[in-house]
């Protein structure tokens, strides 16, 4: 785990034949981040969600320029929602410092809380999209139309995706003697992935009303 | 297993007073700070064999997944070549057949076989045992990922039953035609492909997940990353390029199946279609094609950097060299990575982009040179003086080098603008990317099937069998790819259905017949292969432990060929990379990669 590892310039530049690089080589533990595994792997979800959210912007943008496109008005309700979503991420924040000291009655009930919270962003989410096919704003009617139920539909997989993991965590800690590292890595990485998809949010409502 | 390594503990103190060598004082092994990994032990024949969780099952799985779907495109292939060569003969082929077996072998050969068969083939059957690991780092995600990849193959094969029958798009699947009608299988085989791609690219992640992290974080003690074989750098590469550059495909797909299902206009301009003005407008085919492309040529390296990799090891082995210049094989597979993402418009020089953004995208595409032909050079000079054994593995390996630096020129004269708007969508451009991305990594596919069966099955494959194979297989490849590049200088077009009496097609008549013969030919030629790989499986030589005589940890696993968990008791240590073969000062022929300094105390350091 030698901080070497983590500059891939130092790393490439090892000149393992000499015999003081041997004796660290020897020495070395067979792992190059600090980070668990799950964390990494949670981590490299991120970054390949990154890239789809990232090359959906740019198609946004590259699409917005020509004549057709006409900007939704969005709807109040999507401002409440994105302050559920809001509340949600801090809620999770708070289970996850309960969990690190170890109060694990409030975490159970942030926890539900948490859940109750993002069924209701996606319920409200649901709404909009009700909203906008009772005034017959389809996904074909404009581009822009379109972006935004493929933008909101694929943040609500990833939440939905997410929720299969917090129902996994909380029915952990609901048990009579769950593994406490393990029930406590798992709301953080939750609570981390919740933040993740907020500023992923928040990046693509902010695109959108600002054209 | 686990008194072996006490063992050595205990020589290394003795040895160690003595020894003048490079070794240090006292090999240590610190103790691990981490526990073992859990794993999943199967009991029944389906938790063991059908839903397995050993990364080495699931590797096979994915293997011979792929080899049954690219033998599907193998046949694809025929029907083209059949009517390529022998136009108005087949009653079977018309128009939309020949374009659907273009458009299915094409995608099928570098996404469903080349992609699959070596990052979920021979990444899940060597990264473990290489990096001397029990498993993967999550067993469980790793064979959701191989059911993600049959059910995207089994999606692919509907495709050819529903009504319309499969897409007929060309495999780049340009919109807007891809979705219009007059495209064959514009009606349900394009949503199928679109939605296989997406199925593919969800699956891979869950795979690509496991083979990074495992490359990171569960390697054995002493097995830095400047110690791991070439293969894995390269199959760890191409995993990365692969996690970064597939979200491009799948947003591609997703968008253009809205665009067809929901009538969206993503991709799709203003049309008119049989004299009729469609829904659609306003669209950008343009935006498809760069997400295409920057998903697309990265995935040319998701398929070399793998062949690199192992081509190397092949080499060094078979070759009983250390492999020449091992850093600077790491930094050019790295950097050719880190390329790969901006050379992308190269594909679209026709496509009337601004010429400065071809005159950028032609200098970054030569740059790609310098690391490619450090690679080939440093394959060369391992090769130079060594005790070259010219067993199967050894022939396919030179195969490569021939093949790749043939592939490798022609594309630097279709890198170039001005070179390439003149060849563009003909069959220069069909010959430099069989010959660079079909033949060449199917050579080190080859080569490294008759290297590691001895590993996965305990036998040897035929060896009359195999040498017959290589050459058909060599020769044959430049048999059918040399005319085409002709081909391509005389103006043929690709994807054209036939060429009729065109008045330069004269030369061309007879060298598309002679390239069809060929084709059959080799194509025959595989089905060899897959029965030697099929009969040798239960009757072939049996093969000793570590026939090659190879210093990576997979062949010096406790029971051979290496079972669950892989190493027994306890985990190799490593001292050393896996390239001391013929160390001078050593009177071992080959140092594994787990023996340490004191058991060999007079080989020498070699610089690398």
């Amino acid at each position: 785990m030698s901080k070497k590892e983590l500059n891939i310039f130092k790393l490439l530049s090892e000149k393992p034949w000499e015999a003081s690089q041997v004796i660290i080589d020897n020495q070395h533990d067979g792992k190059t981040l600090a980070s668990s595994k799950a964390k990494l792997g949670v981590r490299t979800v991120m970054v390949v969600s990154t890239v789809i959210f990232s090359l959906f912007v740019v198609s946004y943008s590259d699409r917005m320029l020509v004549h057709d496109w006409k900007s939704l008005s969005e709807p109040w309700l999507l401002w409440i929602n994105t302050f559920i979503l809001i509340l949600t991420s801090f809620v999770f924040h708070k289970s996850k410092v309960y969990s690190d000291e170890n109060n694990f009655e409030k975490v159970k009930n942030s926890l539900l809380l948490v859940g109750f919270l993002t069924f209701a962003f996606i319920t409200g989410q649901l709404l909009v999209w009700q909203h906008f096919i009772g005034i017959g704003q389809y996904a074909s009617t404009n581009p822009a139309n379109a972006f935004f139920y493929l933008f909101t539909a694929l943040h609500g997989l990833h939440l939905l995706g997410g929720l299969f993991f917090w129902g996994k965590a909380t029915t952990k800690i609901f048990k009579e003697n769950f593994s406490l590292s393990k029930t406590k890595q798992a709301i953080e990485l939750c609570a981390i992935y919740w933040h993740f998809l907020l500023i992923v949010w928040i990046i693509l409502f902010g695109l959108m009303i600002a054209t | 297993m686990s008194e072996k390594y006490t063992d050595n503990k205990i020589e290394t103190k003795a040895a160690d007073t003595s020894s003048g060598s490079y070794a240090p004082p006292v090999e240590k092994i610190p103790a691990k700070e981490s526990p073992e990994q859990e794993l999943y032990h199967a009991k029944s024949f389906w938790t063991k064999w059908v839903f397995s969780q050993d990364a080495k099952v699931i590797g096979v799985q994915y293997a011979l997944t792929a080899t049954a779907i690219g033998m599907i495109g193998l046949v694809l292939s025929w029907g083209m070549r059949l009517q390529l060569g022998f136009p108005e003969t087949f009653s079977f082929l018309g128009p939309a057949t020949y374009y659907q077996s273009v458009t299915m072998h094409g995608m099928i050969m570098v996404i469903y076989l080349l992609t699959a068969l070596f990052l979920g083939g021979f990444g899940n059957y060597l990264i473990p045992l290489m990096v001397g690991a029990r498993d993967m780092v999550f067993p469980y995600v790793n064979m959701v990922s191989y059911w993600m990849f049959l059910i995207a193959v089994l999606v692919l094969i509907a495709s050819f039953f529903v009504p319309g029958g499969p897409t007929g798009a060309g495999w780049t699947l340009y919109p807007p035609q891809a979705i219009l009608p007059g495209t064959p299988g514009s009606e349900m085989g394009i949503v199928l492909m679109l939605i296989s791609l997406s199925l593919f690219v969800i699956g891979f992640t869950m795979g690509g997940l496991n083979y990074v992290i495992t490359v990171l974080q569960s390697r054995t003690r002493g097995m830095t990353l400047m110690r791991m074989p070439l293969t894995i750098w390269g199959i760890f590469t191409a995993t990365v390029l692969a996690l970064l550059a597939f979200p491009a495909l799948f947003v591609a797909c997703i968008m253009m199946t809205l665009d067809n299902l929901l009538g969206t206009s993503f991709f799709m301009p203003e049309i008119f279609s049989m004299g009729e003005k469609l829904e659609y407008g306003g669209g950008s085919p343009i935006l498809f094609q760069h997400l295409f492309w920057f998903f697309g040529h990265p995935e040319v390296y998701i398929v070399a950097l793998p062949a690199f990799g192992i081509v190397s090891d092949l080499i060094s082995v078979h070759a009983r060299k250390n492999i020449f210049g091992y850093r600077m094989m790491v930094w050019a597979i790295v950097i050719i990575g880190a390329l790969s993402f901006i050379v992308w418009a190269h594909h679209m020089y026709v496509s009337g982009m601004n010429p400065w953004f071809g005159f950028f995208f032609a200098t970054t595409t030569l740059i790609i040179a310098v690391p490619t032909a450090i690679k080939v050079y440093n394959w060369v000079l391992t090769l130079w003086r060594g005790n070259i054994h010219l067993t199967i593995p050894m022939l396919f390996s030179l195969g490569f080098i021939v093949t790749f630096v043939n592939g490798g020129i022609t594309g630097l004269f279709l890198g170039n603008v001005i070179v390439d708007v003149p060849l563009s969508d003909t069959y220069f451009v069909v010959a430099h990317f069989h010959m660079v991305m079909g033949i060449a990594p199917l050579m080190v596919v080859f080569g490294a099937i008759y290297h590691w069966y001895p590993l996965i099955t305990g036998r040897h494959l035929n060896q009359t069998l195999g040498k017959i194979h290589f050459w058909i297989t060599f020769v044959g490849a430049y048999a059918i790819y040399f005319p085409m590049h002709y081909l391509g200088f005389i103006g043929v077009p690709r994807r054209y259905f036939e060429m009729y009496d065109s008045p330069y097609m004269t030369s061309g008549v007879g060298l598309n017949q002679f390239i069809t013969v060929a084709a059959l030919i080799v194509g025959f030629t595989q089905i060899l292969f897959l029965y030697n790989l099929f009969t040798s499986w239960y009757k072939g030589e049996k093969s000793e432990r570590n026939p090659w005589k190879a210093n990576s940890l997979e062949w010096h696993t406790p029971e051979y060929p290496p079972v669950h968990g892989n190493f027994g008791k306890e985990l190799p240590v490593v001292y050393r990379w896996p390239y001391d073969f013929s160390v001078p000062g050593s009177d071992k022929e080959y140092i594994p990669q787990d023996v340490p300094q004191s058991q060999v105390p007079t080989a020498k350091a070699e610089k690398t």
